[in-house]
């Protein structure tokens, strides 16, 4: 945005020659800027309220706009977020949201990756068609799993833990990371293995001091997009969390405050915010694998 | 304490295992003989994946279809008595509705959306700016965007302030608020349009990366040909980016038929919005039916099996060409 706002100093004679046509240029390309920053200020507002009604006191979020917080008297407030994290149920839940998806993220990809490696670099009868399965499990709606997934949870006294919710998690986000990983194993040069091998290097060591180091920016992605996909899930726990308040994840806790809540708007957004915080975080320190995890696990179920 | 310590025992002790469990793969393979071990060894490689992907994915895809051929409590077989039930009540009538709408709808305009914004991005020097703004919508959950909606969408009565701006800007207009939720069929396009919020960023990035591909020689060529923008857009780009799009169609199908978060925390399915994903899980938690759930979640199923097939065979042709 700066960038195109600053003027052209660099090349004054250029620019005083030009000047008729750059305003002709400029009023030809208005409808340009125009679309483009209508379609961003549509697609910011609804974030830009919800942030900012979230620091308005209750009496004044009831009964006057988001936009006008900025008249005076200006009247910010820390009440909401002390109440929705002290009262609401959230500050548990944020850190029952980080101990699903921490676990969560490692143990599928360290799965993944072994399974990965072995489909990239290794010879084995049915190798393709396993693979071809794992491409077709990759869209199976989570719907399709649930019932008998819970019946066995129930039948263990799993149901309401976070054993649970991490083995389904791992299980659920196997397809993808396998899928993602094997397609970025297989592309490493095939040189580099054999002449490890020539080497004297054994597939445990091939894996581990080779094939895991060079995958650094892919796992970095899929780490991502795993963990987003578990910090932002609702129907994993709602299925296999859903009577247990204690364990309930963010996602889960606000799901339930829209009803119980109902208008109590400074206190949606506030507790709205508090799961927004970490992904925006990641989103925005680590855009590129973010965008990269996010694009490549497009498909997933 | 007690998860603390439950969580530091996962992260140490899970990894730990899986690394040990292939060191001893290995130590186990090395005494083999020469033959045999790569014979046996890509097996205990993935053994673990395929045990999870059996107990999690692929047992219960073929328990499910079971299921749905059994009656509530699953005690007696009755045959397709719950695809009956799925097919023609009313309330899933309704749902499978509105699940074309989404299909449609969410589809289409964030396709559409996303190439636009693509194009138009494309020209300008804050295109790094305008793209991360769009996307940001991506890190938020469903669930945090619903609120973030229901409370744009907020009603208030007209002789009240409105607090919900959606309302605000059109009674600025001087147009009378609406309960844009309730309003029926129209609330529908209300909650596609927070989906294609979210996802238009999606579609804009993927496509985004498609334009940048096509070569300029190829463009200018047909520039200097005497083909104007617009023809060199949809005679040249858009043939060019079919393959992308399809890819970007397809996801965006398979999000439209599974449709759940959105429509669960904004409406509960009131209202005539519900969608079949949200069916489901109404009977079984609410009517605790396991046989219709299932049926429901069968032929969600059905509904996207084409697209896996066509995701497989996409995958074979990108075999091929490796």
């Amino acid at each position: 945005m700066t960038a195109s706002s600053m003027p052209t100093t660099a090349q004054p004679a250029l620019a005083a020659r030009s000047s008729s046509g750059r305003w002709l240029r400029l009023i030809r390309g208005a409808p340009l800027h125009i679309a483009i920053v209508l379609i961003c200020l549509i697609w910011i507002t609804p974030t830009l309220g919800l942030l900012i009604s979230s620091f308005r006191p209750a009496n004044l979020v009831a009964t006057t706009g988001w936009w006008e917080a900025f008249k005076t008297p200006i009247q910010f407030t820390l009440d909401n977020y002390k109440q929705v994290l002290t009262q609401q149920n959230m500050g548990p839940s944020f850190i029952n949201s980080l101990m699903i998806a921490i676990p969560s993220t490692v143990i599928p990809i360290m799965i993944a990756a072994f399974a990965a490696y072995a489909f990239a670099w290794m010879e084995f009868p049915g190798r393709q068609t396993l693979f071809v399965i794992v491409v077709g499990l990759l869209v199976v709606p989570l719907q399709m799993t649930l019932i008998p997934v819970l019946q066995i949870y129930t039948g263990l006294h799993i149901t309401g833990t976070f054993y649970g919710v991490w083995l389904a998690h791992a299980g659920y986000g196997l397809p993808f990371s396998i899928y993602l990983l094997r397609n970025f194993f297989g592309g490493l040069p095939r040189d580099m293995f054999e002449s490890a091998y020539l080497d004297g290097a054994t597939p445990f060591t091939a894996f581990f001091q080779l094939a895991l180091p060079t995958s650094v920016p892919a796992l970095a992605s899929l780490g991502i997009f795993q963990f987003m996909w578990v910090w932002n899930d609702l129907l994993v726990a709602l299925i296999y969390l859903g009577g247990t308040p204690s364990v309930a994840p963010m996602t889960l806790t606000i799901a339930n405050l829209t009803n119980s809540l109902g208008q109590g708007w400074q206190l949606l957004t506030a507790a709205a915010f508090i799961s927004m915080a970490l992904p925006l975080v990641v989103f925005f320190s680590m855009q590129r694998y973010f965008v990269r995890g996010i694009l490549a696990g497009s498909v997933k179920g | 304490m007690d998860r603390y310590v439950q969580l530091v025992l996962v992260l140490v002790g899970v990894p730990a295992a899986l690394v040990g469990y292939i060191g001893l793969v290995e130590w186990v393979v090395q005494r083999l003989p020469d033959k045999r071990q790569p014979q046996v060894r890509p097996w205990l490689w993935i053994g673990p994946a395929v045990a999870l992907l059996t107990f999690f994915l692929v047992y219960p895809v073929l328990n499910t279809v079971y299921l749905s051929l059994l009656n509530a409590k699953s005690t007696a077989f009755v045959g397709l008595v719950n695809y009956g039930y799925a097919l023609t009540n009313g309330d899933m009538l309704l749902a499978m509705r509105n699940n074309v709408l989404w299909l449609v709808f969410f589809t289409g305009v964030t396709v559409a959306l996303g190439l636009l914004i693509a194009v138009l991005t494309d020209r300008v020097p804050y295109e790094a700016v305008a793209k991360a703004l769009i996307f940001l919508p991506m890190a938020i959950s469903s669930v945090a965007a619903g609120v973030i909606w229901k409370f744009m969408y907020d009603y208030r009565p007209a002789s009240q302030a409105q607090t919900g701006t959606l309302n605000a800007i059109v009674s600025s207009f001087g147009i009378t608020p609406q309960p844009w939720l309730i309003q029926q069929p129209w609330n529908n396009g209300f909650l596609i349009f927070v989906g294609v919020w979210m996802m238009a960023g999606f579609a804009m990035v993927i496509l985004s990366a498609g334009l940048k591909g096509i070569s300029d020689e190829v463009l200018e060529a047909a520039r200097v040909d005497g083909a104007n923008e617009w023809a060199v857009f949809w005679q040249i780009k858009i043939p060019l980016l079919g393959s992308t799009i399809a890819v970007v169609t397809t996801t965006i199908v398979i999000a439209a038929l599974k449709t759940f978060d959105i429509v669960y925390v904004m409406t509960s399915g009131n209202f005539g919005t519900d969608v079949v994903a949200r069916r489901m899980i109404e009977e079984l938690f609410s009517v605790r039916d396991y046989g219709r759930a299932s049926a429901i979640a069968v032929i969600l199923l059905l509904a996207i099996i084409p697209i896996m097939i066509i995701n497989i065979q996409r995958f074979r042709e990108q075999e091929a060409i490796r």
